[in-house]
């Protein structure tokens, strides 16, 4: 077997190309503008001459002899009567004309300067500074001579006129006259032309005045056959066309002495479409068009953008074995885990070699070809798409070839297996905002046409299930999947590099599940114990009645030791020990305090980051698994709901709350009065409206917190709504507040809402009204129903918070490209110091004190106080 | 021919059979340019060492394979006891751990008292300090942007919020963000926390005497300006209460009055008269607007100073900043008087203080926002933006624009200008970033990219294959 050499590419070199070169590059020169002949042919020395390349398969290219994927196309080139501008560098040569003299070609600088300017050259060299800056100096520097040192030629000023015509002392130069002058500077200034920022050993400044166009090979600009069977040809080769038919003409007016103005406006035209050809855009001129009237797409536009060649084929490219589709949630599968339809199994493959320790594995496996009969019991059974034999040959594995294929298998071959049960696998939703957002699972092969996760690992995806979907990719080589299994796996991201604190963990129903479960001291049945544990897959011994919290404590790793204030609590830790919100864990024993976020969430659970950094991913992972899955038991035992009943207070509450309403909207009167009256204290700093604006807001903000106090008074650890919203499984107290008090005051841009008619939000209202209803305060529940004025208020506000976040995904992602782009190359290099990978040093030692984020202690390198205790218990 | 180049190296002090042996394959002008190794490849080193010292020539110095292995500073000695016994156990561990967390430690063994534990608290510090170091090679810089970017997207855009001070406003938030990494040249709402000293610090009046110093007063803020069309002139009526207020005497309205130019200045009374020299309504105006506007106290730009208390001193926070001028002010803790505006600070105090401000900034933003972000994500930010002794910004005209790769900087932003400036000037990409890298289809130089794996042929073989 040959084994092919890898090719590594160590640098590339920019360059322009000289007249010469482009003619010696050349496969051919082309004259005609004609594409293909009647019978579809090309034509020779035409834009599509087959030297240039093949497009079509089955061809062989003429100049190669290869086919259509192993060519890659070839040159032609385009003589020009008459040079034009490069217009890429109209700047450049502008920059040189102004620098030199047109007589003599020398710099317009006396000797000893340019002397002296060639040390500083070598010092900025030295220093890596930029040499632009510098030309840009020189350029300055000559501007001010008015007559040559060299030559005594008066030095006229030059102009460029925009895009590429230029002016010496008002008198217009054409480019022949251009590059005349620019060929005198080349040979005069030899290797000053640094000094110039010019590269003289690459690029002569007569070569941006271009006498030969080189043609871009069939290959980058292919021609499609539409269903009708007519050609429908490429931009780039509807410009060249233009050039060439334009270059004739000039060709033959010229020859035929034809008068000095239609030259000149043919030679004008030409430089146009070759202006166009680089460029489309070029401002100041027209873009050259379509016949449907489109602007056409040239070589600049080509490469430009995010849908140019840089960003959207290089620096992101296509790839095969990949899948996408709807997510839902699966509570029963592993975090590890994703679930993948049958269909898209049967698609994706993973390559096997064929070795002489597997081949007799492998014959089984190509038998069985590609849809193979689940066994007894199961849904799927993989079998085999491709094999690849060690020629490269590619066969396709039928149920009807399948067992010759199998027969006819080689040590060196290579099979595509169908992905099974096991497989590694990359999954990823966009946007990928950090690398959490693609993680490697195990494959687990499921019915139905969903992809399949589960719940605790959303958090890290920022996934839900309202019609989200996620990309799928089959690893394809055995460094990538030990690399993905080692590093990628979901249990390896369970902490954030971000905070160092957990990103995966339990939420929603798992969260309410484990605080029913272990609030306060429930007892339960045996039964009831054993239908919970054993979701957890708990093998050990179950007493007659458990409470709550021992039912929890058995999926504790044994040597566990904690004591935090849970997320219930919400004062000191002796005001929550008797609320049961202050949890004690011993030797794995919950003692006392429910399990609620901060126990076990994900961004804050506390025990799941404990697990992790001491007994490793592969234990956190367990945990969660198993404490997701006791949350769902639990909740599925005990049962929960909530409901529009969830926030019914009692009519003294509502009382109470319409009180504070009235209160507050007499307190507001009240301000407007002693603003219109003169006697509002003004705020230091702020007109008197500003002054009575904020009074008002204070007053409107602080009415819907007594409302929600009173709302909430009425509203105990009984209701299904307040359970979720202190265990932090969603929701928040003021969600509730508003949905059984009152909305509150509607606010845009942070302000009371003023907009709308003249003096007036609305004519509901009197003009000039200060009020609170007038100005979008909504005393209205949400469950009581807002009025027609109170809803057009809250329609207000609610559409400038959706604004918002179109607005404020587009921003930061743009700053977020913009950071990754500066510190890509950044790395931690093997002696603490941090540096790019062009060796540059950043950090001398990596955040001082070169510690992972990830694995701090929230930020901590270290915590005395837990390794105190740590020490004193043992 | 050889026989020629032999004779001219031996002339040249070179022994015969290594002048015989060269000749085979190189002639005279052949050996002037050669480079070493290619001839020590062909001759052999002691040949090639005699050619290279007889002719004259520089033996390339052979560069050492770097190896880098991390430095353990020793942590000084302080007066401390119980951090005095820590270092102890480090040093004779020779081991290190950062200052903080030495202080941190005999902090925590202080307050619970326990002494004896001490060596074995440290011992486990070490342990857990090690442990948590960062790997070698990891891309931290990619690490560190998404730990950034990634709220971006959870942070608010409502630019204006109160930060302790509800007087003032200031850009928070996602745009906030933005002006930071943006290094602009000046904040969108400059700010300044004024600390101050001595007798200033604790005495209200004192304080309240400091911010009329720093605020700018205008005519207009203390005085009436009137235009009396029919007399050409201008009434300028002094408000005495504002006056006071604002600590301004008589005199002061007075000399920055006479500033003005082309008038005539009049004391009447209560009342100032201003008469223009060219009796023109257009030159009545433009003077009105001039006197109204003319500065009688104060720093510029600073449109406001409000005092608040804060523990047990009195801080002045302003609206707009002049970091220079407020530093110059007698009485101005200049320790702890600080601004957001990172380019002020980085011309008054250097490079140093303007990553500082970066770190702090970016950290306050983000904190302000709930959202939690290590603050090494944040030093290496504000370290890339002042790696080269300048505030450079996040993007194409500075950390990105400045990359050495035009194909990094091609693929970036302003794909067509970097192209065809690199082709000018012959630049030649060595594939050294990501970017790059990714675009040619090569591994990255990151994390599992940079290393290779080798199998050991020979014991592979020797291992036994067995079930």
């Amino acid at each position: 077997m040959i084994t092919k050499s890898k090719k590594i590419i160590d640098k590339i070199a920019f360059g322009l190309l000289s007249p010469e070169k482009i003619r010696k590059m050349s496969a051919t020169r082309i004259i005609t503008p004609d594409t293909y002949d009647e019978d579809g042919f090309p034509i020779e020395m035409g834009l599509m001459d087959p030297r240039l390349g093949v497009i079509e398969p089955g061809l062989r290219c003429k100049t190669c002899g290869q086919k259509v994927k192993e060519c890659p196309g070839h040159f032609g080139h385009i003589e020009l009567a008459m040079p034009v501008i490069h217009v890429g560098f109209a700047k450049t040569i502008y920059n040189v004309l102004k620098a030199t003299c047109r007589g003599c070609g020398k710099l317009l600088l006396p000797e000893e300067e340019i002397i002296k300017l060639r040390e500083d050259y070598k010092k900025v060299v030295k220093r890596g500074n930029s040499t632009a800056a510098f030309a840009k100096e020189v350029i300055k520097k000559t501007s001010k001579v008015t007559k040559c040192p060299y030559c005594g030629r008066e030095v006229l000023p030059v102009e460029l006129d925009k895009p590429t015509t230029y002016r010496e002392g008002g008198r217009k130069l054409t480019p022949a006259e251009v590059r005349e002058w620019l060929e005198k500077v080349s040979d005069a200034l030899g290797d000053d032309l640094r000094l110039l920022d010019i590269n003289p050993e690459v690029a002569h400044p007569e070569w941006m005045v271009l006498t030969v166009l080189p043609v871009p090979p069939v290959t980058t600009r292919p021609s499609i056959t539409l269903e009708t069977g007519e050609r429908s040809e490429d931009d780039l080769t509807h410009k060249l066309v233009d050039i060439i038919r334009i270059n004739q003409r000039l060709q033959e007016n010229r020859d035929a002495g034809a008068p000095q103005l239609i030259v000149e406006d043919l030679w004008e035209l030409l430089q146009y479409h070759v202006t166009t050809y680089f460029d489309n855009q070029t401002s100041g001129i027209p873009p050259a068009r379509h016949r449907s009237g489109r602007a056409l797409k040239t070589l600049a536009q080509r490469l430009k953008g995010k849908e140019g060649r840089f960003r959207s084929n290089l620096s992101g490219k296509r790839v095969n074995f990949s899948a996408r589709t709807v997510i839902s949630p699966d509570p029963n599968i592993s975090i590890n885990e994703v679930g993948i339809p049958i269909a898209i199994a049967k698609e994706l493959t993973v390559p096997i070699k064929v070795t002489p320790y597997n081949i007799e594995e492998m014959k089984e496996l190509v038998k069985r070809g590609p849809e193979p009969e689940p066994l007894e019991g199961t849904i799927y059974l993989p079998g085999v798409n491709y094999v690849i034999r060690p020629d490269g040959r590619r066969i396709r594995v039928t149920s009807e070839n399948a067992e010759t294929v199998a027969e006819r298998l080689e040590v060196g071959s290579i099979i595509e297996r169908q992905l099974d049960d096991g497989d590694i696998v990359l999954f990823n939703r966009q946007p990928s905002l950090h690398r959490m957002s693609m993680m490697a699972h195990k494959a687990k092969i499921l019915p139905y046409k969903t992809f399949r996760l589960n719940l605790a690992v959303c958090p890290p995806y920022n996934a839900d299930f309202d019609g989200d979907e996620m990309n799928l990719h089959v690893l394809q080589s055995e460094e990538a999947r030990a690399e993905a299994e080692i590093l990628m796996k979901v249990q390896e991201h369970i902490l954030s590099p971000r905070f160092g604190g957990a990103i995966i963990g339990a939420i929603h129903d798992h969260i309410t599940g484990c605080f029913l479960l272990t609030y306060g001291n429930k007892v339960f049945s045996k039964e009831e114990a054993l239908y919970i544990l054993s979701a957890t897959g708990y093998t050990g011994k179950i007493k007659e009645k458990m409470t709550g919290k021992e039912i929890f404590s058995k999926i504790l790793p044994e040597d566990l030791n904690l004591e935090y204030k849970a997320k219930l609590c919400n004062s000191t830790e002796e005001e929550c020990r008797k609320n049961d919100a202050y949890v004690v864990i011993k030797n794995g024993k919950l003692l006392e305090g429910a399990i609620d976020e901060a126990s076990i969430g994900a961004f804050k659970g506390k025990i799941i980051e404990y697990i992790m950094r001491k007994d490793g991913s592969k234990a956190a992972r367990k945990f969660i698994d198993k404490v997701t899955k006791l949350g769902i038991a639990s909740i599925t035992l005990i049962g929960f709901t909530t409901g529009i009943d969830d926030e019914d207070i009692p009519e003294e509450a509502q009382m109470q709350i319409k009180g504070v309403l009235e209160n507050a909207k007499k307190k507001i009167q009240d301000l407007i009065r002693a603003y219109r009256e003169g006697e509002l204290e003004q705020i230091p700093g702020r007109s008197l409206e500003e002054t009575l604006e904020m009074e008002i807001m204070r007053v409107t903000g602080k009415a819907r917190d007594q409302t929600g106090e009173i709302a909430s008074r009425h509203l105990g650890l009984d209701n299904s709504a307040v359970i979720m919203a202190r265990s932090g499984a969603r929701g928040s107290m003021l969600n509730l507040s508003q949905m059984a008090g009152a909305v509150g005051q509607q606010a845009v841009r942070g302000e009371r809402i003023h907009r709308g008619y003249h003096g007036r939000t609305l004519p509901h209202f009197k003009k000039g009204d200060l009020g609170a209803e007038a100005k979008g305060f909504v005393s209205s529940s949400y469950k009581s129903g807002l009025t027609p004025t109170e809803y057009f208020f809250h329609s207000m506000g609610g559409r400038e918070g959706l604004v918002d976040t179109a607005v404020r995904t587009s921003r930061s992602g743009y700053m977020q490209r913009r950071l990754i782009n500066a510190l890509e190359n950044v790395r931690l290099e093997e002696d603490g110091s941090v540096r790019e990978t062009t060796g540059k040093v950043v950090q001398f030692h990596y955040g001082e004190d070169g510690i992972d984020p990830t694995k701090s202690i929230r930020g901590k390198a270290v915590d005395p106080e837990l390794i105190l205790k740590e020490v004193t218990n043992e | 021919m050889s026989k020629i180049t032999a004779n001219a190296l031996i002339k040249r002090g070179i022994s015969k059979k290594v002048a015989e042996k060269v000749a085979e394959y190189y002639t005279l002008s052949e050996l002037s340019k050669i480079g070493y190794k290619k001839l020590e490849k062909k001759v052999g080193t002691k040949s090639a060492e005699e050619i290279f010292k007889k002719l004259g020539r520089k033996i390339p110095v052979k560069k050492k394979s770097k190896k880098i292995t991390r430095k353990i500073p020793k942590a000084k000695e302080s007066g401390n006891k119980t951090k005095d016994e820590i270092i102890k156990i480090i040093n004779e561990k020779k081991e290190y751990l950062p200052e903080t967390i030495i202080n941190e430690i005999a902090e925590s063994i202080e307050k619970n008292g326990a002494k004896d534990k001490i060596k074995k608290v440290v011992e486990k510090a070490i342990k857990d300090y090690n442990a948590h170091l960062m790997e070698p090679l990891e891309a931290c810089g990619i690490v560190a942007a998404q730990s950034i970017g990634e709220p971006g997207t959870q942070m608010t855009m409502r630019t204006f919020h109160y930060a302790g001070v509800a007087e003032i406003n200031v850009t928070l938030g996602l745009p906030r963000l933005i002006e930071i990494v943006d290094a602009r040249k000046e904040p969108s709402t400059p700010m300044m926390t004024v600390y101050l000293e001595g007798a200033y610090r604790i005495n209200r009046d004192l304080a309240k005497k400091m911010a009329n110093q720093i605020e700018i007063t205008k005519m207009i803020n203390i005085a009436d300006v009137t235009v009396d069309i029919g007399n050409m002139k201008i009434i300028v009526t002094p408000n005495k209460k504002a006056m006071k207020r604002k600590d301004i005497e008589m005199n002061d309205v007075m000399n920055s009055l006479k500033k003005v130019s082309k008038a005539e200045i009049n004391e009447a009374g209560e009342k100032i008269e201003v008469i223009p020299k060219d009796k023109r309504y257009t030159e009545l105006r433009r003077l009105n607007d001039e006197i109204k506007n003319i500065k009688i106290k104060g720093i510029d730009e600073i449109k406001r100073a409000i005092i608040r208390k804060e523990e047990d001193e009195y801080v002045i926070y302003t609206e707009g900043s002049n970091f220079e001028k407020v530093l110059q002010i007698e009485g101005v803790d200049k320790t702890r008087t600080t601004t957001n505006d990172i380019h002020a600070i980085y011309t008054v105090l250097g490079i140093e203080a303007a990553r500082n401000a970066i770190i702090k900034e970016a950290h306050d933003t983000l904190q302000e926002q709930g959202l939690n972000v290590d603050i090494r994500h944040i030093m290496l930010v504000a370290d890339i933006m002042t790696a080269d002794g300048t505030v450079r910004p996040v993007g194409r005209q500075g950390v990105t624009g400045e990359k050495t790769s035009v194909i990094a900087r091609a693929a970036f932003e302003i794909t067509v200008d970097h192209l065809l400036k690199a082709s000018r000037r012959g630049e030649i990409d060595g594939l050294e970033g990501v970017a790059e890298n990714v675009i040619v289809g090569q591994p990255i130089r990151l994390g599992t990219g940079s290393v290779e794996l080798a199998v050991d042929i020979k014991k592979l073989k020797s291992l036994k294959v067995g079930k």
